[in-house]
């Protein structure tokens, strides 16, 4: 089957599909080109108006949080080319896959963008290898089915090759359904509530394997969640969307430190520390925190993780006391900014990672809280998750 | 229930009546004759003809209506538009449609003095008293059976998937061939065999568009209707129901087992 006969492309595109789409039949394997994915579009939806504008670069992940029937899903559906915007601009690389001022309006098929529903929509009547291989548009049977067995190895999903669907494990579920995304060397990938489906205890295994295939890809990468953790810990960049609108972006660490609204306040919860496990004390994991320090979590993990806590766990006191409660975990710092919201204040710290504190505006008066003043950070073991983080990811800092 | 009680009795008694009504005629078409007779019966040309007639109309209806409906019930799916209630209607029209009503309607459209007539004339295409006429009268009753069922066994699949397939790469006729009709399958394998037991039956629309000569119009229900219309022909009528029974019961069965589970039974690649 040749790839245009069925294409539907439109007249007025006359460019043709984007580039690198020929490439595809080259070198099987070679990664797409890493691009820029460039989105300004509005689209009319039931209740609003969705209206978003940003730029991830290649290897860059951003992240769209924001509480449900914000238009998150709908943003994701957009730039794959399953829903049409009204207005605006979407490019990939130098070629726009859609631009309403100039009539273009390319089709799913030819935007390769790696689209991940909640749901996975993996084939019930194909095996694990045939869904894998549907994206692979070269080869006889034994070149595409020797591709997939390589795709589905990365993901250590090779013995499920001949089981269907129905046969799997959540989990299994996403594996092979990021193979298979991955096997159609997508430009760009969209991951829409990647963790949803799964149940908690399978979660760190997954976030292991989204990480892998993101870092994988080389491409930008949209993820939307509904946690602000799940975005700490698998983007760089974070997109806040409430009601169709874009309300605040940063990084997880800036927007945790200064929301700009109530909403992003309450919605950012987390603060995402980077770790290395050390050894175990007293049945407690002990992390030495990046940049200095060490905390203690009843969590247990190895290897590389992510330590986090939420803001309101968190309590300052002057550095140096006795400490005055039970709080196992101190990190000692340099107080970054301090916003008031409401009654609170939420209080920025490089210790030198960025931890986010919200204590009542009377501590912070009592304390003398200003920046450069330098507080201590206490916290609970209890109050410590830790999440397993995948080895080593070229794309983070 | 309890068989035990009064009512449970009475139902017990009433399922009974009702298979003992419903079978029975069947068992009659055997039994009635020696099966020496039927098998005689079955090799006059008469017989032989109409049973020819019926099978080669109906596949050829069945092929046009299952190539054209397909497509055509994918995209009333599936598709939002304008006027789209009323699609459906105009398709299901033919389902309430009285026979004798179907046989004029054709007549009034594609007979000799119908709105179509000269032009099909013109084009060199003769429908009354030919076989031709026969496939025509056979897909304008039988197809909306298949369609009713396509439709709904398109409309029921799960819109993630058909976008998934897209934006793996595959147009939409890829997407159409590979994941929408194996989904579909047993949804159209069951209007299929509707559709094919409602060709393999029909009588009115035929007998009035198409008439009934031996071996070009003559399906088998038309023959069994001539063969019992005469004195000695009751035999034959009996061995012809007795294969039209039969061939139903087959392809029951076989779209039943073809459509439903396979599958399920599918292992591996």
């Amino acid at each position: 089957m040749t790839a245009r006969s069925d294409s539907g492309l439109p007249a007025r595109s006359a460019d043709g599909p984007a580039p690198g789409h020929k490439g595809r039949h080259g070198g099987i394997g070679s990664p797409a080109p890493a691009e820029r994915l460039e989105v300004a579009v509005g689209a009319r939806l039931r209740e609003f108006d969705l209206g978003a504008g940003f730029t991830v670069g290649p290897g860059q992940r951003l992240a769209v949080v924001g509480p449900s029937g914000a238009g998150k899903t709908t943003l994701l559906r957009l730039i794959a080319g399953l829903a049409r915007p009204d207005r605006g601009r979407i490019a990939i690389g130098s070629r726009p896959v859609f631009d309403r001022g100039l009539g273009i309006d390319l089709p799913p098929e030819h935007r390769r963008c790696g689209y991940l529903p909640q749901d996975y929509a993996l084939f019930p009547e194909m095996s694990a290898w045939r869904n894998v291989a549907y994206g692979l548009r070269v080869g006889g049977r034994t070149t595409r089915r020797a591709r997939a067995a390589e795709i589905l190895a990365r993901f250590g999903a090779e013995r499920l090759a001949d089981v269907r669907p129905g046969g799997l494990s959540g989990g299994e579920r996403q594996r092979i359904a990021l193979a298979r995304t991955l096997a159609a060397e997508p430009r760009v990938l969209l991951f829409d509530e990647p963790l949803a489906a799964l149940d908690p205890a399978t979660r760190n295994e997954s976030m292991r394997q989204l990480d892998l295939a993101l870092s994988q890809s080389g491409g930008p990468a949209v993820i939307v969640t509904h946690s602000f953790d799940e975005a700490a810990v698998l983007a760089d960049r974070i997109a806040v969307l409430d009601r169709g609108r874009i309300a605040q972006a940063g990084s997880p660490a800036e927007l945790s430190a200064r929301p700009g609204s109530r909403f992003v306040a309450d919605f950012t919860g987390a603060v995402v520390l980077d770790g290395e496990v050390a050894g175990t004390d007293g049945g407690l994991t002990v992390v030495a925190v990046d940049g200095g320090g060490m905390l203690r979590s009843v969590d247990r993990a190895s290897g590389t993780v992510a330590v986090s806590t939420f803001p309101w766990e968190i309590s300052l006191e002057a550095p140096g006391n006795a400490p005055r409660d039970s709080a196992l975990n101190r990190l000692t710092g340099t107080v970054t900014s301090v916003t008031a919201i409401g009654n609170r204040a939420r209080i920025g710290l490089a210790v030198p990672q960025p931890v986010t504190a919200e204590i009542t505006g009377r501590s912070a008066e009592a304390l003398e809280i200003r920046p450069g003043v330098r507080v201590t950070a206490a916290w609970k073991a209890t109050a410590t998750r830790l999440i397993a983080r995948g080895p080593h990811d070229p794309y983070r800092p | 229930m309890s068989l035990g009680s009064w009512f449970g009795r009475v139902a017990f008694l009433a399922l009974g009546l009702t298979l003992l009504f419903l079978t029975l005629p069947t068992v009659a078409i055997f039994t009635d004759t020696s099966p020496g007779r039927l098998l005689d019966a079955l090799g006059e040309p008469v017989v032989l003809d109409a049973l020819w007639l019926s099978l080669k109309t109906t596949v050829i209806a069945v092929v046009v209506i299952v190539a054209v409906g397909t497509p055509a019930a994918y995209l009333v799916a599936r598709r939002e538009f304008r006027g789209r209630s009323v699609t459906l209607t105009l398709i299901e029209l033919p389902l309430v449609m009285p026979p004798a009503v179907a046989g004029i309607a054709l007549l009034a459209a594609f007979g000799p003095h119908g709105i179509f007539g000269p032009w099909i004339n013109d084009a060199g295409i003769e429908l009354v008293l030919q076989t031709a006429g026969v496939v025509v009268a056979l897909i304008f009753v039988a197809a909306p059976f298949y369609l009713r069922q396509a439709v709904a066994a398109f409309a029921s699949l799960d819109r993630g998937r058909l976008e998934a397939s897209r934006t793996l790469g595959a147009g939409p006729f890829r997407t159409f061939v590979r994941i929408a009709i194996p989904e579909a399958r047993p949804g159209l394998s069951s209007g299929l065999a509707l559709a094919w037991g409602r060709a393999l039956g029909e009588f009115g629309a035929t007998l009035m568009f198409a008439g009934s000569l031996q071996g070009v119009t003559q399906t088998a229900p038309l023959a069994i209707f001539s063969r019992f219309s005469d004195p000695d022909g009751f035999t034959a009528a009996l061995a012809i129901s007795a294969v039209l029974i039969a061939v139903a019961a087959l392809i029951l069965l076989s779209v039943k087992l073809f459509g439903a589970d396979r599958a399920l039974d599918r292992t591996g690649p």
